[in-house]
């Protein structure tokens, strides 16, 4: 397939289509580093002292995304973002908030306990001058002598355009071009850091690859950009935390994620998403804008995403996979909880080109208090898939009676060769399930999370140990109080 | 050990329980008959304290002191165990992990440690083998495609696991092949000593052959109105309940 080709599909298969209208804005700037203009971009740029083409890169994505409007379609509603009322970049920031840990809310305290983070981190979470707060400037990455033997590149965003910047010319945007959407142009604009990956030919990363992302100072957008890249032959499964501290106003969060998979080569990217989503009034929280995918290029490529998301106030999040390859392979597994006044819309876009191409879309909600939760998919089969094959399961769990799940399966066959199956189901937590767990001795707090754990197992099995039990500890944590 | 007085209960409004009095001492086993819709699983369900039963009038009494303000996770470990008649399906939950809980939440409200993943697995080989549960069913999901047998020797077995001071056993004999019945009566009996109780409801007569009562009592509507020794079960099967209900009613 040409370059040409793929880019029509790939512009058909990604944009919304009706941002058509301009943006106006009035500019005002208070200083450098808050409110959104040209400037911002090559202040950002300069800052991180950028080869020309990535300015290039954030210019045109800019200058595209003032053409923009807002999309309006998901299923969700906030008070608009006043993009100029944001820090794009934090580096500079003060950071004294908190004068004593009395005055830290003893809800998050007890939170931060349970999962078992340890003091320091939960000082630095908080705001606390801790050295180790990471804000939008560097990935914590470890390991990485030990990779470096072995060809594996794994750093910060910014040092890869510093040391590799042929390789992040060559792959950035071109699975996510900055016109595919209102988030994507903006992040293309004024991303600040994030993760850099790539595994050479023939290697099989023999460890998980993990970052932490947070966000700490008040009034930051977080704007990260990660980019995977996977040789012919090679295996890496990729870990991704998201933490944030509490705050009252509402943060931004815009970030994109591109994978790209060559030939017989394996991606797994897992996610468990934990940014903060406000308080049971519905106050404050992070608005989680991002755009994930992921292009099983080579024959015989597979990419999974499985993510288990349980905080941000609004979560848009559609992780997809554009399966090029003849035999690629796509995975989806997610794990959906919202609660109090969260709102969810996320899903996947599982694009068949390729010949034989296999799909599978696991995705479990889960609504309690005022939420609303919906799952929007797309399977499209193109002309070229012959034989390709999908099959959806979408099963929602509604704890309460304030709550909504909805389910928004679109599916799309060009190829009649194919099957594509959707199952779906919506089921409660019943009254006889905790009285059961109760007349074993076990309360009804730790009954709703062994069985939500019971719900989700099919995608909890999927995550690394280690994450799976975080997981499992923060999904009865998001749910405390929602149900008896 | 447990001493019910002119106990009272709804559910939406209707009395189902219309004082009820029963009295158990250690080591007893307690049989309860009656007709369908009499109320015995109510009752079974207003002792483990399951808050759709509203009790409206009496006490219950277990280890000298009242439990009816106690929640129903308290209650159990307390020491109440209750054998469903119908036991629920938790779709994703493993026997094994189910059991790690309950047996943990009861060590936490005795203040004692949770078990140790080897320790625990020890006990559950061990009580496995009393109402010989496979492995293979251990791991899946609690009662979740179980056939009908499967579930109630799973009852046991947890009952195994929890060693409570009373347990009721509400129709466990229901839907057991005479094998099963045989196994999960021997499971009851290696359980039995001095220090605990049962209340065994049941319809038939052949269950108390192998589990022998002391006493047994006909519960009907919403009142014990006849208690005996084992050889009232045996008239019961002879005749029926209709005797009783004349009685009763003309009392
Ligand atoms: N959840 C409920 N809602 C309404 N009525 C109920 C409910 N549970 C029980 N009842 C009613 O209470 C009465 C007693 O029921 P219960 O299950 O205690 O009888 P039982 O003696 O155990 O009968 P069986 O021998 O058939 O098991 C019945 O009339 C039943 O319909
Ligand atoms: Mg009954």
């Amino acid at each position: 397939m040409s370059t040409d080709e793929t880019e029509n599909i790939l512009g058909e298969v990604t944009s919304g289509g009706d941002y058509k209208y301009g943006f106006v804005s009035d500019i005002e700037m208070d200083y450098a580093i808050k409110g959104l203009t040209e400037e911002t971009v090559r202040f950002i740029s300069a800052k991180k002292k950028e080869p020309s083409f990535m300015l290039d890169f954030r210019l045109k994505a800019f200058n595209h995304w003032l053409t923009l409007k807002e999309p309006e379609w998901a299923h969700i509603t906030h008070p608009p973002i006043d993009y100029q009322n944001i820090i794009y970049y934090a580096a500079p920031k003060k950071k004294p908030q908190y004068e004593s840990i009395d005055e830290v809310d003893p809800e998050l305290l007890r939170t931060f306990d349970k999962l078992g983070i340890p003091l320091n981190e939960q000082k630095a979470l908080m705001g606390f001058a801790v050295d180790a707060v990471i804000d939008s400037v560097s990935v914590k990455t470890t390991f990485k002598d030990k990779l470096g033997e072995l060809g594996v590149i794994f750093c910060s965003f910014s040092e890869a355009l510093q040391e590799h910047p042929e390789l992040v010319k060559e792959y950035v945007g071109s699975v996510v071009p900055y016109t595919d959407n209102y988030f994507a142009a903006l992040n293309s604009a004024v991303f600040s850091d994030g993760s850099f990956c790539y595994i050479p030919k023939g290697v099989r990363c023999p460890m998980e690859l993990s970052t932490y992302f947070r966000i700490n100072a008040a009034n930051t957008g977080q704007f990260e950009r990660t980019l995977i890249i996977a040789e012919d032959n090679s295996y890496v499964s990729y870990l991704e935390g998201c933490t944030a501290s509490m705050r009252d106003e509402n943060q931004l969060h815009a970030a994109i994620v591109e994978i790209i998979v060559k030939e017989n080569s394996e991606v797994k990217y897992s996610t468990v998403q934990n940014w903060y989503p406000g308080n049971k009034d519905g106050e404050g929280g992070i608005y989680n804008f991002v755009t994930k995918r992921g292009i099983c290029k080579g024959n015989n490529s597979k990419l999974s995403w499985t993510q288990v998301e349980t905080g941000s106030a609004i979560t848009w999040k559609y992780p997809s996979i554009i399966l090029m390859g003849d035999n690629s392979n796509g995975e989806f597994y997610s794990v959906a909880v919202t609660n109090n006044y969260q709102q969810a819309d996320t899903g996947t876009k599982m694009i068949h080109i390729g010949k034989n191409t296999k799909s599978l879309i696991i995705s479990k909600g889960i609504s309690a208090g005022k939420s609303q939760n919906s799952y929007r998919g797309l399977v499209k089969i193109l002309k070229t898939a012959e034989n390709a094959r999908n099959f959806s399961q979408c099963d929602s769990l509604l704890m309460g009676d304030k709550c909504g799940a909805h389910t928004f399966p679109y599916i799309n066959v060009e190829n009649n060769s194919s099957v594509v199956e959707h199952e779906a189901t919506t089921s409660k937590i019943s009254e006889d399930q905790l009285f059961y767990c109760n007349q074993r001795g076990i309360k009804t707090e730790d009954a709703v999370g062994l069985i939500v754990n019971g719900y989700c197992k099919d995608v909890l099995n999927k995550l690394p140990m280690e994450f799976a039990v975080e997981a499992q500890k923060l999904l009865a944590i998001s749910l405390e109080g929602s149900v008896g | 050990m447990l001493e019910i007085n002119n106990l009272r209960a709804n559910i939406n409004g209707k009395e189902i329980l219309k004082g009820l009095n029963l009295k158990i001492k250690e080591g007893e086993v307690h049989a309860i008959m009656g007709p369908n819709g009499s109320g015995k699983s109510t009752l079974s369900s207003v002792i483990a304290g399951r808050e759709i039963f509203e009790v409206t009038a009496g006490e219950i009494i277990f280890h000298n002191k009242n439990i009816l303000n106690l929640t129903a996770e308290e209650r159990a470990n307390e020491g109440i165990f209750l054998a469903f008649q119908y036991p629920i399906e938790i779709p994703g939950v493993s026997i094994t992990n189910f059991m790690r809980a309950a047996v943990n939440a009861k060590r936490l409200y005795n203040k004692q440690e949770a078990l140790s993943a080897s320790d625990f697995l020890k006990l559950m080989k061990e009580k496995q083998k009393l109402v010989e549960l496979t492995t293979s069913l251990v791991n899946r999901s609690v009662n979740e495609g179980f056939s009908g047998g499967e579930k109630k020797k799973n009852e046991i077995f947890q009952m195994a696991m929890l060693e409570p001071s009373l347990a009721v056993l509400d129709e466990t004999d229901s839907g057991l092949d005479i094998d099963a019945l045989r196994i999960v009566a021997n499971g009851v009996n290696k359980l039995k000593n001095p220090n605990n109780s049962y209340i065994v409801i049941t319809h038939y007569q052949r269950l108390l052959d192998f589990i022998v009562p002391d006493f047994v009592h006909v519960l009907y509507d919403g009142q014990i109105v006849k208690s005996g020794t084992k050889e009232l079960a045996l008239e019961l099967e002879e005749k029926g309940y209709d005797w009783i209900k004349d009685e009763y009613h003309n009392k």
